[in-house]
């Protein structure tokens, strides 16, 4: 990292980006680092803030407070943002996992899931990309999930979102593929974070988020353009994908 | 959410309801429902302190945020979930590390407050909360209390120290120390009577700042055993050899993948483990250098060693005799040990110097403390401890809470009776753990 960096999070409250955060805070040698969190719950984000300044005194962070789902708010958003400089990395991270069962029941429940995993993060690159491109720099990671590789009883609305920020990285990738822009595109696997909470009782294994933290923050360094967090997702979820249709549709997941 | 917990002596798994508590801000909302509950922070406790089985257990460790470092007075601000890991992670680097911490840096700062932990250094520096400037605490009733020395002193003596059961704290502000470096400059000292063991700890106290002794705890009266000092050092004190020496830089992590059915602690590898660790550490008599990680944390770098004494779990026997009847007592429940032919890999010996409690129901004492892990062989290994409880309550002694599974009321009772009185008044009647409903009677 350069001596004086910018990281901008969207979606700053989420654990996994929160922990992310930490780490880069506590990474050493930049003189001077700024952060930009971006959330809805103030009191939250000044919490963050206040523990990042302890763990880095170099850091500073600036919160922003933003609807997340109108496109123009988002364009407004970024922009401000952007004017108050270019950022070296954008981390895209909210996002809220839906009851399946609910959002077959409700169309609202389901159009809101879709809205805020899928809809609003991609919306929110989108915006960050035609700034950056034209500095021409910078790094864009976007958290999608295991959940968008393939779609399955359990999950699909949810699954279906995060599958349109894989194919919209994708694009973006393809777009600035000559450009010294770079969209990563994380994958995690079920990570212990306040969304997955209910899943615990169920003796769910989770991987601890500071692992999954740990990886996406090399992954963003390298510029890697998939990540999958933890790195053994990638195995899993291949498999998964190639399964026959046949052999798919008897499991139960 | 129901999920099943135990504590570090696996010795059972329960289900309890388990609400995570996500920040201070909205902690005192979060424990209004679900009566009696009890805190939970990383489980380190061996027995049923931190347990409240069928019952509500609330999480605190999600809440592990800094909330400011005074780089001037060392003064730490920061929510109750924070592990002393995190802490000194962040911290040391800067030149500054908490003053006390116990075996293990993987514990939360409520729960060192609740337990008020001891470290090496007793002598000097006694226990956590002795350092611990304020805190706030957030009561089943929706109260929030911010107690300091000054300021609800009462219930802030009380919550130190307070098995949890006052309220649950939020947010604590603790004094750190300054240290030159991480490294420590120790001295490793064989010995081979427990009066050997009494006067090296008496020499000790004026020039050593922290001090322990490992006891092969399998042959009787005649204790052999290792006494390590240390002192905290700059890194230009230490010579290159000292510290590129074999074993001085934190070894790589471990891991006990499973739990063996049964117990790999048994008589067949005790005898030849202890004897092997003896004549180890004899051989590496004299001065070396040490980083903190390694000196104060060796189990640290084993995750799950826990499991080691396979699937009925283990105890900790961790009592505390007074000086003057200290030195006999000891040999007795040697003795004890040996005749029973159980025994464990880690027997900690270790005195406590006189100091004003900072807690009403803190564990120290001016004396000396021993501290044994017993693999769980039911009625046995009971029979042994009621053979081990009679010498502690005859020698005017107590267990240590953050230790203990089953001590019987009557002996909590006497070994605590200075501060138990004055304790009920500040128990909030939302919070219960196993131990209490054991020890207290609710
Ligand atoms: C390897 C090892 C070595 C150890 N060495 C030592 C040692 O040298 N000296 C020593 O003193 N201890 C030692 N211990 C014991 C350990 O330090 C204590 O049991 C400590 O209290 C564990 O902290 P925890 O965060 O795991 O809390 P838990 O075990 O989860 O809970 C302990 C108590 O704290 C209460 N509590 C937790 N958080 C809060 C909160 N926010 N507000 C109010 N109450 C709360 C719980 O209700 C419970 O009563 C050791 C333990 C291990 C495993
Ligand atoms: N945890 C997993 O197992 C897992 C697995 C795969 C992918 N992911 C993805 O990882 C990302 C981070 O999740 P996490 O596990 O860290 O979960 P988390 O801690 O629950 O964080 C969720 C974040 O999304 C924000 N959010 C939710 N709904 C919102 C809305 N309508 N408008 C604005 N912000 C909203 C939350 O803001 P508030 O704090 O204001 O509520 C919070 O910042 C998400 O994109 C998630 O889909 C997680």
């Amino acid at each position: 990292m350069t001596d004086s960096t910018r990281i901008v999070i969207i979606g700053a409250s989420s654990a996994i980006a929160e922990h992310c955060a930490r780490q880069w805070a506590g990474q050493a040698g930049h003189e001077s680092l700024q952060f930009v969190l971006l959330g809805r719950d103030q009191n939250r984000l000044n919490a963050i803030a206040g523990d990042l300044s302890v763990r880095n005194p170099a850091a500073t962070s600036q919160i922003l407070c933003a609807d997340f789902s109108r496109a123009e708010a988002i364009a407004k958003t970024v922009a401000d943002i952007v004017a108050g400089g270019t950022p070296d990395i954008v981390l895209i991270a909210h996002g809220t996992l839906p009851d399946q069962q609910l959002c077959q029941q409700d169309l609202t429940l389901a159009a809101d899931a879709m809205q805020i995993n899928g809809l609003s993060p991609v919306l929110f690159a989108e915006a960050f990309a035609g700034h950056m491109q034209a500095v021409n720099t910078g790094t864009i990671a976007i958290i999608g999930s295991v959940a968008g590789d393939r779609g399955r009883k359990s999950n699909y609305v949810y699954g279906a979102a995060k599958g349109l920020v894989s194919r919209y990285a994708q694009g973006l990738q393809h777009r600035l593929a000559g450009s010294n822009v770079k969209v990563v595109l994380i994958k995690p696997g079920p990570t212990d974070t306040p969304m997955t909470a209910h899943l615990k009782q169920d003796g769910a294994s989770l991987a601890s988020v500071e692992s999954v933290a740990a990886t996406i923050v090399r992954g963003v360094s390298k510029g890697s353009p998939v990540v999958y967090a933890p790195g053994k997702w990638w195995l899993i979820m291949m498999i998964i994908r190639h399964l026959p249709r046949f052999v798919f549709n008897k499991m139960d997941i | 959410m129901f999920m099943k917990i135990a504590s570090w002596g696996r010795l059972a798994e329960h289900p309890h309801e388990v609400v995570p508590l996500a920040d201070h801000r909205t902690l005192v909302q979060s424990i209004q429902h679900g009566l009696p509950g009890i805190s939970y922070g990383m489980g380190r406790s061996y027995g049923d302190v931190c347990l409240n089985p069928a019952g509500t257990l609330w999480q605190t460790r999600r809440m592990n945020r800094f909330i400011s470092f005074d780089q001037g007075t060392g003064i730490l601000s920061c929510e109750a979930g924070v592990t002393l890991k995190e802490i000194q992670d962040c911290l040391v680097p800067r030149g500054w590390m908490l003053p006390v911490t116990p075996g293990t840096q993987l514990i939360t700062v409520g729960g060192a407050i609740a337990n008020d932990v001891h470290g090496k250094n007793h002598h000097v520096m006694g226990t956590f909360g002795e350092h611990v400037t304020s805190f706030r605490i957030a009561r089943t009733d929706g109260s929030t209390l911010d107690c300091n020395r000054d300021h609800h002193a009462d219930l802030f003596k009380a919550t130190i120290g307070g098995l949890g059961l006052t309220g649950v704290i939020s947010t604590a502000q603790i004094r750190l120390r300054r240290i030159d470096s991480p490294w420590l400059l120790t001295d490793t000292v064989p010995f081979t009577s427990l009066d050997d063991f009494f006067s090296l700890a008496d020499r000790s106290e004026t020039d050593w700042e922290h001090t322990v002794s490992w006891i092969d705890c399998l042959t009787g009266p005649q204790t052999r055993g290792i006494f390590l000092r240390a002192n905290h050092t700059s890194e230009a004190e230490l010579t290159e050899k000292q510290l590129t020496a074999p074993g001085t830089r934190t070894p790589s992590a471990l891991n006990m993948p499973v739990t063996p059915p049964l117990s790999l602690v048994n008589k067949l590898s005790l005898r030849p483990f202890n004897a092997a660790y003896y004549h180890m550490n004899a051989r590496k008599a004299g001065i070396s250098a040490a980083h903190y990680q390694s000196f104060f944390y060796p189990l640290d770098k084993i995750q799950h060693w826990n499991r080691m004494y396979g699937r009925r779990g283990f105890f900790q026997y961790q009592c505390v005799v007074p000086r003057k009847t200290a030195r006999p007592a000891i040999a007795d429940m040697l003795a004890a040990i040996a005749a029973a032919g159980d025994g464990s890999f880690l027997a900690v010996l270790k005195t406590f110097a006189e100091r004003p409690a900072a807690g009403l129901l803190s564990f120290p004492l001016a004396g000396a403390t021993l501290a044994l892990d017993f693999p769980n062989k039911g009625a046995r290994t009971e029979r042994l401890f009621a053979r081990l409880d009679d010498i502690v309550t005859q020698a005017g002694g107590r267990l240590y809470a953050a230790k203990d599974a089953r001590m019987p009321a009557q002996m909590f009772a006497e070994g605590y009776a200075s501060g138990l009185q004055e304790f009920s008044a500040f128990r909030d009647p939302g919070i219960s753990s196993a131990m209490s409903r054991r020890l207290l009677g609710s």
